[in-house]
């Protein structure tokens, strides 16, 4: 399996549907083709998130499982990470968990506009926020009020 | 100020205490939601004060890193401000602080994001997304307790009187910094204020301005929340688990 296939395998280890590549913070996979070095670029979706070490670590269990055990995995931060590097599928997949997606970030200037969650459940827009902070950092709480179910939003950011 | 060095770990100081005193709401916050609230905020301040101290350990090029320079610094050289190592008070007085540290931190790491520096540019651009959150919730509380009930009211008024003073150590004038932080008192007041008229609180007068963190020179709390902060890494060096 080629390093780039390897490390876009790995899956979020709090979000343990979608993978880091979907999650969007797996920024590069670099080979040095003369010694089979292989360097990993990720970026934090928060500043503290806990699941870091955790993910460089599977970054590299994976790598050595696919035949690179030389493997280096960097750190950046600029960029600073946006919800909107999250791919297509990993939105699909996110609300497939019960996680709704979030929705575009608007751009500087733009007056925000408050658009309606939607329920992952029952796909209602009759929504309303329990709590701004969640089980993890990157989401909120959520409950449906069609369905009568909690559920937990990625935020945008 | 000394250059790149200290102001570097100002924030990173600034930051760092700042979460030791959130993480102490932790199991005893007034409401479920608000303990999670509070933990969140507290996990960014320690990530950006772990960027900020690793940091500044390079810039000072001595060989200490983000632990020695959290765990083995005493209360003379830390160089956050005083209004982070203030205790929690009641819930009110949490929100005040949290209000005036995040309407500070916001515009600074704004600026930040566009210094020549690239390592603080990047962390400027990284931490203010997360700031601006903080401002929210900090404000959504000000305005909630400031005019909800009677009591709420007092208890409101009580904790910006009480912290306003600290505020103004913030933007003491530092023209060699990457970004002087004199130069962000009116997007500060142009946050506060309004804050302050919707939650029906009074600004309070200018007058009494303590400071002294910047230079090493605490009030008496920061040396009960260093010896708490740092008892297990000076018990157990390099510590891991």
């Amino acid at each position: 399996m080629s390093a780039r296939a390897a490390a876009a395998s790995v899956v979020d280890p709090e979000i343990r549907v979608i993978t880091i590549d979907e999650l969007g913070i797996l920024r590069a996979v670099e080979e040095d083709p003369a010694t089979g070095r292989v360097t990993v670029t990720i970026t934090p979706t928060y500043t503290g998130c806990p699941a870091m070490d955790v993910i460089r670590a599977d970054i590299r269990r994976a790598l050595a499982v696919a035949g690179h055990p030389d493997a280096e995995v960097r750190t950046v931060y600029s960029p600073s990470w946006s919800t909107d590097w999250i791919s297509d599928s990993g939105r699909t997949k996110l609300a497939a968990a019960g996680i709704a997606p979030p929705a575009p970030v608007p751009a500087a200037g733009v007056v925000p506009l408050t658009l309606a969650v939607r329920c992952p459940h029952c796909g209602s827009p009759e929504t309303e926020q329990v709590s701004r902070f969640g089980s993890t950092a990157c989401k909120a709480l959520w409950r449906c009020r069609s369905c009568s179910e909690p559920f937990d939003h990625l935020k945008a950011l | 100020m000394n250059g790149p060095v200290d102001f570097t770990l100002a924030l990173g100081d600034d930051a760092l205490i700042a979460a030791q005193r959130l993480a102490e709401w932790t199991t005893r916050a007034p409401e479920m939601e608000e303990d999670i609230a509070l933990a969140n905020i507290a996990l960014d301040q320690l990530g950006a004060a772990r960027l900020l101290l690793s940091y500044a350990g390079e810039l000072e090029g001595a060989g200490r890193d983000e632990d020695a320079l959290a765990y083995l610094r005493d209360d003379r050289q830390f160089r956050n401000a005083l209004l982070v190592e203030l205790p929690n008070g009641d819930f009110a007085v949490t929100m005040a602080k949290l209000f005036f540290l995040a309407a500070y931190q916001l515009p600074l790491y704004t600026a930040l994001a566009g210094c020549r520096d690239e390592r603080l540019a990047a962390i400027g651009a990284k931490a203010r997304k997360e700031s601006a959150y903080h401002l929210d919730h900090g404000a959504l509380w000000v305005k909630r307790l400031g005019d909800g009930t009677e009591e709420s009211h007092r208890r409101m008024q009580a904790a910006v009187d009480q912290v306003w003073p600290y505020t103004h150590e913030l933007f003491a004038a530092d023209p060699a910094a990457p970004v002087d932080p004199a130069t962000l008192r009116s997007a500060f007041d142009d946050t506060v204020n309004p804050v302050l008229v919707e939650a029906t609180l009074t600004r309070p007068e200018g007058g009494w301005a303590p400071a002294g963190g910047r230079t090493g020179v605490h009030t008496e709390h920061l040396s009960y929340l260093l010896a708490e902060m740092q008892v297990l890494h000076r018990a157990h060096p390099g510590a891991n688990w």
